[in-house]
């Protein structure tokens, strides 16, 4: 199962390291965009989540605000 | 019917869990999140043993250290009301109902809110409990920052380095802070302060867009981008109407952190103690096992397996 994960996040949030290491502890290959210093990137974050607070994921086009584990683990069935 | 249940996962939370575990009590953790404030932190550099270590890392330390023993932690479940009926405390969560013996509260603080029109509406819209996180996006914006206190001034001078003007929107004559953060803020040439002020709402279409204040009595529109609320902190002790509490709403605890209610104990951040410190939490959830522990033991409670 290979699916599509993109995280936007900043290097400075608790939260957005922690998502980060989830992925990489599931051996899950995701892409990352540092919407600090990414401001075309964080436009595109904030198009899609229709908000300003990271991380946020977009796993195959559903939308995952904050480091939702539980929902997470669902949509990618660990 | 669990032994001891303790409410939150904080460094408090945690300890008593750590204790509980080799006291072989069967024991379960109920938390909204792992490490609590101290996710938040920064740079740790009075944690003995550590020199220096980050906030997450010593979070990490902590779920490494709790998940050796085999615990029972729900995680992302919040405690909604707490009551104790003769010798059994009933608790209900967002989840589930549970039954314990016993109970720790260590659920910590959380960010105060404004209570302000546009408050909830904007929250992550543009106004954000998070600095440190979410202050990067602001970069080349005018955002302001409501409060006067450290972390409020701690905010101010992150965000003096990204933002292009900082509102400081204070309530009291003059700022609060360590002096030698206030003497940087005043330094800060993009930093605009506002003393005796008050934000009366925010406001904006999708996204913050302004806020309203009342400064020494004459009422004032800034247009700008981002608002960050660093007004302190408030106990979660909200679920817990019967437990004595001081003014400020902490659970009233007495050195072997027993509260008025017999076999509910509490600890750290939540309760009236003076220091407010990552170690200082944790003694706080050790002792506060040992308790529990021990009014077990003076309890002869009829359905004990033993």
């Amino acid at each position: 199962m290979n699916k599509k994960i993109t995280v936007y996040s900043t290097p400075t949030c608790p939260y957005c390291i922690r998502v980060k290491q989830f992925l990489k502890d599931n051996n899950i290959s995701f892409e990352h965009h540092d919407v600090s210093v990414d401001q075309e990137k964080a436009e595109e974050m904030i198009k899609k989540s229709g908000q300003m607070g990271v991380p946020v994921l977009d796993i195959e086009g559903e939308i995952i605000i904050g480091f939702d584990k539980e929902r997470i683990k669902e949509l990618l069935g660990i | 019917m669990y032994d001891l249940i303790i409410i939150g996962a904080g460094p408090a939370g945690i300890t008593a869990g750590i204790y509980a575990a080799r006291k072989k009590m069967d024991t379960l953790i109920i938390t909204k999140d792992v490490g609590g404030q101290t996710a938040w932190s920064g740079d740790i550099e009075n944690y003995t043993g550590y020199q220096f270590i980050s906030g997450l890392d010593l979070v990490a330390k902590f779920e490494e250290h709790i998940r050796k023993y085999a615990i029972h932690l729900k995680e992302g479940e919040e405690v909604e009301s707490l009551n104790k009926v003769r010798d059994v405390v009933y608790l209900k969560t967002n989840k589930a109902e549970y039954e314990a013996r016993t109970v720790i509260i260590a659920s910590g603080k959380r960010s105060k809110e404004l209570g302000v029109p546009g408050e909830k509406e904007f929250k992550n819209r543009g106004l954000t409990f998070c600095a440190t996180c979410d202050g990067p996006l602001f970069s080349g914006k005018d955002v302001a920052v409501i409060g006067g206190g450290n972390s409020a001034l701690d905010a101010v001078l992150q965000l003096a380095r990204i933002a292009k003007k900082v509102y400081v929107i204070n309530n009291t004559i003059s700022l609060g802070a360590d002096a030698i953060m206030r003497e940087k803020v005043i330094q800060a040439n993009n930093v605009i302060l506002f003393n005796q002020a008050r934000v009366i709402a925010i406001t904006g279409d999708k996204f913050v867009s302004g806020i309203k204040i009342k400064a020494q009595d004459e009422e004032k529109s800034i247009s700008l981008d981002g608002v960050f609320v660093e007004v302190g902190l408030k106990p979660n002790s909200e679920f817990a109407p019967d437990a004595e509490k001081n003014a400020i709403g902490e659970i009233k605890v007495n050195c072997n952190n027993e509260t008025n209610l017999p076999g509910i104990f509490a600890a750290g951040d939540v309760t009236d103690i003076q220091g407010k410190q990552i170690i200082i939490a944790c003694g706080e959830g050790a002792k506060s096992c040992l308790s529990a522990f021990s009014y077990l033991n003076q309890h002869k409670f009829s359905d004990d397996k033993n």
